[in-house]
């Protein structure tokens, strides 16, 4: 069995960051902001990380270099879109492409080097030796945070009365507002939370995963978790089994190839996306579901007047 | 909004009419340095194949001071932008453009056709014409060497090896790390993982993490980046450099360093310019022309192994010994190289079979 320790160990860890761009954006979503910056945010973050560490800061500061740089690029996105109504959308692919750009052009005098300081796996003794669940206890401190957050997600979207007010307000924010709920506060609230849960993300990319910086470091993967949260049905444990599965085939298609399986490692390498489309396709086969989970309101302005 | 308008016109004017000024002031003036281009694959800040070129470029500029004049632009991916920069620098004035990915050769080739008056060189590739000359660097040399001090140092008989794409240089140096390997232990085998790129660092890691896991000890890598063995330094075991010296990225787990060396032929071109010959040949050069060289091996490996390198070392350089000398068999059970048969360049230039020792088939074959 330890032959496949490895595998498993390889799709936790891609799975990490995945849950915690996932949990962000469902709850920008589950308040009705469709933020397509994540990949954008992830990769600010991403380099506000590495930049820390690199001139000596802790793995702690660049924790939260990381988050505040997530945030930023997320208010950025808030004041577009809440603020001044644009197009959520427009104003999303805007991020993402502004955040790669911004984080290559910032990035370059960091390419090349291993990151100072990183994120240590911290096994749990006896745990951690145990087949199969194994590697579910030697991650690191970000890893097991990541398993905290789901719960805490989950506990605040519906055990609390500030979680139903928000989904109050991605449901109908019109009777939110007559509730005398501030819409757009919470709107920006969930949109600030999303930038520093996609900025967590990117700094587990550059100093933990990867231990450093290129151009394009998230590879893509902010759009997964954006897939993800559509697969999950706005549900955050789902999240984590999406997270998981995705995960888990990226690191299989390498997996395949060294213990000498013949197909071609073109197809192995866009097995990740294939998933993807195969769950959107298989979760979108029925609309009543999507309809049923989908905020009501996820996408739309709204303006609260005077 | 008019006004703006105009003033935007304005400007625009102002600015092409000075850009266009100094060009034309620029060609006017006599006894300009050569002006040479570079495109490089990666960033110079790689540490490993892009890197190795800037060395060379650096390398040429200090040696010939004043004489020459250069350019690069780094990290240009395979494909159609690469022909929009080539074009670029020649059409800016640079009479000779060093063109370094293989990915870069048809755009190469369009771009020079539309300048006959300069000179194009691409690195690694298989195609050249009036103006395009090719050069290239017997990497599998070093990669053999580095086999036999893998064959040293692995305890488990299992290699790695993290390839960018199935091309005959790539496959050729997985063969040769293989081939160098089993002359020391006749039961190691290499498992390939190829990442589809030349230089993606995160990808390289995973494929290298991959390798490790499924137990592979030793690891070698035709990817730019030192992500490998960087990766072989958190695992605890051990990798090599490739293009450049790497040992300051990993000084535990690194146990030598094939390097490219294009300094002296990026002189040699340029001086042939200069005296009014442009250099036309075709060149695939290895160690006997001072072109890669296996460097800064790790103290730890035993001196059997050092012994043995540099044994090898002279002999390639004498021209006594290629490491594509039969006998050697294929990963199918058949001869490849018959006994006391040495491939030519061309057939080592088309090798798409994994020798005896390497896991799987070539993908696509």
């Amino acid at each position: 069995m330890d032959r496949f320790d490895p595998l498993i160990a390889s799709g936790i860890a891609a799975a990490i960051p995945l849950v915690y761009a996932a949990l962000g954006e469902l709850i920008a979503e589950r308040a009705g902001v469709l933020n397509l910056g994540v990949e954008g945010m992830m990769l600010v973050g991403a380099l506000a990380a590495f930049a820390t560490v690199a001139v000596g800061g802790g793995v702690t500061i660049a924790l939260g270099a990381a988050m505040l740089a997530g945030i930023a690029a997320a208010a950025a996105f808030a004041v577009l879109t809440l603020t001044l109504q644009a197009n959520q959308v427009a104003a999303g692919l805007a991020l993402t492409i502004l955040g790669t750009g911004v984080s290559a052009f910032l990035g370059r005098g960091y390419v090349g080097f291993r990151a100072p300081a990183s994120f240590e796996d911290l096994p749990i003794p006896w745990l951690s030796a145990l087949p199969v669940i194994g590697p579910l206890f030697s991650l690191n401190a970000l890893g097991y945070a990541a398993i905290a957050m789901l719960a805490l997600t989950a506990w605040f979207l519906f055990h609390t009365r500030t979680g139903l007010a928000l989904r109050a307000v991605g449901e109908s924010p019109a009777v939110a507002h007559a509730l005398g709920l501030r819409v757009t506060r919470i709107r920006y609230a969930a949109t600030l939370f999303g930038g520093a849960m996609a900025g967590v993300a990117g700094c587990y990319y550059a100093v933990a995963q990867f231990k450093m910086w290129q151009e394009g470091l998230t590879a893509g993967n902010g759009w997964i978790a954006l897939a993800l949260v559509v697969f999950a049905a706005w549900r955050p444990w789902r999240t984590a089994l999406g997270a998981l599965l995705f995960g888990g085939v990226t690191g299989f298609g390498l997996y395949l190839q060294a213990a000498g399986v013949q197909v071609s490692p073109f197809v192995l390498g866009s097995l990740p996306y294939l998933a993807t489309i195969a769950a959107l396709v298989a979760v979108s086969a029925s609309p009543q579901l999507l309809r049923r989970h989908a905020p009501a309101a996820l996408g739309k302005p709204f303006f609260e007047g005077d | 909004m008019k006004k703006i308008w105009r003033a935007l016109a304005a400007a625009t004017a102002a600015v092409a009419f000075t850009l266009g000024g100094t060009t034309l002031g620029g060609t006017a003036q006599a006894q300009q340095p050569l002006r040479i281009g570079f495109i490089y694959v990666g960033p110079i800040g790689d540490g490993g194949w892009t890197y190795a070129h800037d060395i060379g470029r650096k390398a040429m500029e200090a040696k010939l001071k004043g004489k020459v004049q250069t350019t690069y632009v780094e990290s240009v991916p395979e494909g159609a932008d690469a022909e929009r920069v080539v074009r670029d620098l020649a059409a800016k004035g640079h009479q000779i453009v060093f063109t370094t990915s293989f990915g870069y050769m048809d755009q190469t080739l369009k771009a020079a056709k539309s300048f006959p008056k300069g000179f194009f060189y691409h690195a690694t590739g298989f195609k050249s014409s009036s103006n395009v000359f090719i050069y290239n660097c017997r990497m599998y040399e070093p990669a053999y060497l580095a086999g036999i001090v893998a064959g040293h140092m692995s305890k488990r008989g299992t290699l790695g090896f993290v390839a960018s794409f199935p091309i005959p240089e790539v496959v050729r140096n997985i063969n040769a790390y293989t081939l160098g390997a089993r002359s020391v232990n006749p039961k190691i085998t290499t498992k390939v993982v190829w990442v589809s790129s030349w230089y993606d660092p995160a990808k390289e890691r995973q494929a290298a993490e991959t390798l490790i896991g499924q137990g592979a000890d030793v690891l070698l890598q035709n990817t730019d980046s030192s992500a490998v063995l960087q990766t072989a330094q958190d695992k605890g075991v051990y990798a090599f450099g490739w293009d450049s010296d790497m040992t300051a990225y990993a000084p535990k787990a690194h146990l030598g360093s094939a390097i490219e060396v294009w300094g002296p032929y990026y002189t040699l071109v340029a001086e042939s310019y200069l005296a009014g010959k442009p250099f036309r040949q075709n060149i695939w050069w290895g160690m006997k022309e001072g072109m890669n060289d296996f460097v800064s091996i790790n103290p730890i490996v035993p001196p059997a192994a050092l012994k043995q390198v540099a044994a090898k070392k002279a002999e390639i350089v004498a021209g006594k010994f290629h490491p594509f000398t039969g006998p050697i068999m294929g990963n199918d059970g058949t001869t490849r190289v018959p006994a006391g048969k040495t491939l030519s360049d061309k057939e080592v230039d088309s090798i798409n079979w994994y020798v005896e020792g390497v896991e799987g088939k070539v993908p696509g074959k």
